[in-house]
């Protein structure tokens, strides 16, 4: 019996020893997805791009604003509407010595149109590319389709990867399962890879052959961690170091734990309410024979009854900012006559309703998805509650996001809660996808659900797109953006402010497009 | 014997058909994957082009066609999310979760069955009514719960255990093993005791049950009467008499485990096969949902299997009962 015990304590003992601390220099993250591949050229997903962007670096890259910056690219400019020159950095080699040529830069463009089975390709950030030229081994040329003012901002995705490390036999060189084994892996940016195990960890090193400043890290470990709680609960014991995304409800106490600090992007994406703005009896409407929504007076009440201010505070816990338009004011092409969000005005909102000829109100099924953008369904509640209070009685339809944005494609709809995420840094894309007038063939008005139509806005958004000058374009692009507010074609109600939760002694530049990057992470010393 | 097993097979495959038929219609049914995979920023035309790649623009009788005649040379398709074959997908991490929840039954029955016979021996003691109080609770409080309770103590409060991740692992034959090493037993506890506590709770009660019905049963009377040693009575006449009630649940909560283990994989990001299942139901990855369900139903079949045959092993009149077919 005595020896049991014995061997009982030994085993225990060598259990602690095993819990020593990690190591100063190595950085362990708890992301709240797993990257579907390491291919950088497969899949367009936030968790692929972050962890590209530990291992690879693009010509420009968007700096924690979403506004280009020059990174392999030292400079760039337009030679014409269509013809964009880079000047490449003529100091960086890849991450196995190799020196970074035009070569790499056209075979990754290149390759960008060749993977297979991609669920949502790359090409999207290049489809307006006719051509890419190497003019000698550190300058490129790209031409474009048409003038093309936001290819600087697309190519921010398309990271360049050694066309010496990638090349094989199949058409796209390496393919994506043998990147996946990390064959192939190989690129500028300020680590290297180490290993990664599908559903469980992602490890990086640091590339000893960085251009740039080194990182201060040994080793980063990314682990997928789905579920909030358990992120928090590894966080509070110290497995890892950084999380993603801590549950809204939890931020108070998290602020107030001397162990943990904060860290908080500028904000982004926008959270909005579509209207149904077509001439038919509205799905989601009852109580009266035409739809209420063509008229803007009635939009206007449902857009001055939503206290933008209560939700931030009481739904989103601040981690969110009042929004009265469609995209924060530092954007290229946000309104300034409307970048603070209106007060809740309910009498003003009754009138309205009433000179419309609705002065008993109506009833509107309001659609959201459950669990795709933050808070979804509980912002929706609030919302139903603000236009009951001024008569419009109003029903949550909340559903799974597949079949939230089924029906929104199909127009099932009244009205319904959407999200958009802006990575160009300006308005075009945000005004392009969600008030364009629909048009299938030209991609115009994808996520323009509610099928607002105005050719006013339509013919400033054909103008700004073609209009290479960046503040000539950010001058049609406001204007356009104000005759939609104007006109309460579409209702803007907070932007999300993504965050992190960190150890103390931590600190974390947020980026606006949430990627947790290891390199912005420091040591506060 | 051999008309048994291949009866169970027959049964197997019918099951297989019925539910890959039940998933396909499902799955259709709730919607679209492209909505889910592809970049909002994608216009019509991009979308449609991935909606072909994938086959999903064809009627719902044609891609389940075309999923049975690949599926009988072996073919289960590939992700839509990660591009990779299906079957490979879920292989991969079917060892982290069969480890983990082999060690989580290895507990139960070690844990359950003494503290249940001695329950069953000793009705009116006052441990046996702690152990079954406890066991109530075990088998109550949701999984989750308890998992987050163990994190919350062994991780954060006494910082003795990690909270997270399968630690170091060794590659045996092609299959990497957390069980050989310290640090991966390490982060094996906690998940498995997780998982283990529920199963330990109701191996109790199972066991609690057996021993009092099989007590007062004649042959442990003249066991007692003829003066064998306790010992051998509990350890020989009873035991053997109890195991069978054992074995069926301990069978059928090791296909639950296997199966479903994805809550306790979801709390301590365990990288098994239960988390692949339930993030590829969200995003209506059809492939690995279908393959999956069909390596499951299969498996729970054949597990199945095993508890008949070790009825044969263990009980005579079952042995029998198969020979009069």
């Amino acid at each position: 019996m005595r020896l049991f015990t014995g061997k009982l304590a030994t085993s225990v003992a060598a259990l602690m020893i095993g819990a020593m601390p990690l190591h100063a220099a190595d950085l362990m993250i708890g992301i709240k997805s797993e990257p579907s591949s390491l291919d950088p050229q497969f899949h367009v997903l936030a968790t692929n791009m972050q962890v590209a962007f530990t291992m690879f670096e693009p010509l420009v890259m968007m700096d924690a604003f979403a506004s280009p910056q020059p990174a392999l690219a030292e400079s760039w400019e337009n030679v014409s509407p269509t013809e964009w020159v880079f000047n490449l950095r003529k100091d960086v080699t890849f991450s196995d010595g190799s020196p970074f040529t035009a070569e790499d830069v056209l075979f990754s463009f290149d390759r960008v149109a060749k993977v297979p089975n991609s669920p949502s390709a790359y090409t999207l950030f290049t489809r307006q590319i006719e051509s890419v030229e190497a003019i000698d081994d550190h300058t490129v040329k790209m031409t474009t389709f048409q003038p093309y003012p936001l290819l600087a901002a697309d190519i921010t995705s398309v990271v360049i990867m050694s066309h010496l490390a990638a090349a094989g036999d199949a058409p796209e060189g390496k393919t994506t399962t043998e990147l996946n084994r990390g064959e192939g892996l190989i690129g500028t940016g300020p680590f290297k890879f180490v290993s990664w195990q599908k559903g469980a960890d992602f490890v990086v090193e640091r590339n000893p052959n960085y251009w740039g400043d080194a990182p201060e890290w040994d080793k980063v470990t990314m682990r997928p961690m789905t579920n909030a709680a358990a992120r928090a609960a590894a966080l509070l014991s110290g497995d890892i170091a950084v999380m993603e995304d801590p549950p809204t409800a939890n931020l108070s106490d998290f602020e107030n734990n001397p162990d943990l600090t904060i860290a908080k992007a500028p904000a982004g994406r926008v959270v909005y309410i579509a209207l149904d703005q077509q001439d038919r009896e509205s799905p989601g409407i009852s109580g009266t024979d035409t739809n209420p929504l063509m008229d803007a007076r009635v939009r206007e009440a449902l857009f001055i009854s939503i206290d933008r201010h209560g939700i931030v505070d009481r739904v989103m816990g601040g981690l969110a900012e009042p929004a009265g338009d469609l995209v924060p004011a530092h954007f290229l092409g946000s309104s300034p006559d409307h970048a603070t969000a209106p007060t809740v005005d309910v009498e003003r909102a009754k009138a309205l309703l009433a000179e419309a000829g609705y002065p008993g109100g109506f009833s509107i099924v309001l659609g959201s998805p459950n669990g795709r953008y933050v808070n979804d369904v509980r912002i929706a509640q609030t919302i139903a509650s603000m236009w009951s209070r001024i008569g419009v009685t109003t029903e949550v339809e909340a559903s799974a996001p597949p079949v939230f944005f089924q029906n929104r494609d199909e127009m099932k709809y009244s009205a319904y809660l959407g999200a958009w995420g802006n990575g160009s840094g300006e308005n075009l894309t945000t005004l392009n996808a969600l008030v364009n007038t629909y048009d299938r063939e030209q991609g115009k008005g994808t996520a323009n659900g509610g099928r607002y139509s105005n050719p006013e806005v339509d013919a400033l958004l054909a103008e700004a797109a073609s209009t290479m000058d960046d503040a000539a374009r950010g001058a049609i692009l406001s204007k356009a953006d104000a005759v939609v507010l104007d006109d309460f074609g579409i209702i803007p109600v907070h932007y999300e402010v993504p965050v992190w939760a960190l150890r103390n002694g931590l600190t974390m530049e947020g980026r606006a497009d949430q990627y947790t990057l290891p390199q912005y992470i420091v040591s506060a010393e | 014997m051999l008309v048994f097993i291949i009866n169970r097979l027959i049964q197997a495959a019918g099951a297989v058909v019925v539910m890959s038929m039940l998933v396909f219609i499902g799955l259709y049914l709730i919607g679209d994957p492209t909505a889910m995979l592809v970049s909002p920023e994608a216009n019509d035309l991009e979308r449609a082009a991935v909606r072909q790649a994938f086959g999903l623009d064809q009627p719902i009788w044609m891609q389940y066609l075309t999923f049975v005649g690949n599926a009988v040379r072996g073919d289960f398709g590939r992700s839509f999310l990660t591009g990779q074959p299906a079957m490979q997908l879920i292989l991969e991490r079917m060892p982290a979760t069969i480890e983990m929840v082999v060690v989580a039954i290895g507990f139960a029955v070690l844990v359950g069955v003494p503290l249940g016979m001695l329950a069953g021996l000793r009705p009116k003691a006052a441990s046996t009514k702690a152990v079954m109080t406890v066991s109530i609770l075990g088998f109550s409080l949701p999984t989750f719960w308890i998992g987050l309770m163990l994190i919350m103590f062994f991780s954060v409060y006494l910082g003795l255990l990690p909270a997270s991740g399968r630690g170091s692992t060794v590659n045996v034959a092609g299959v990497s093993l957390s069980v050989l090493t310290p640090d991966g037993w390490r982060h094996l506890i906690l998940p498995a005791l997780t998982l283990g506590l529920a199963k330990a709770a109701l191996i109790i009660r199972v066991t609690r049950a057996a021993t009092r019905e099989v007590l007062p049963m004649d042959y442990i009377k003249f066991a007692r009467a003829k003066g064998v040693r306790p010992r051998r009575v509990v350890g020989v006449h009873l035991l053997r008499n109890i195991l069978i009630p054992i074995v069926t649940v301990t069978g059928l909560e090791f296909g639950q485990a296997v199966a479903f283990a994805v809550v306790t994989e979801t709390v301590f990001a365990w990288p098994g096969m239960g988390k692949l299942l339930i993030d590829s139901i969200i995003i209506l990855d059809r492939p690995v949902v279908v393959a999956y369900l069909v390596l499951m139903v299969f498996f729970l079949i054949m597990l199945n299997l095993v508890v008949d045959i070790l009825y044969m092993a263990i009980d005579p009149t079952a042995r029998e009962k198969v020979r009069d077919q």
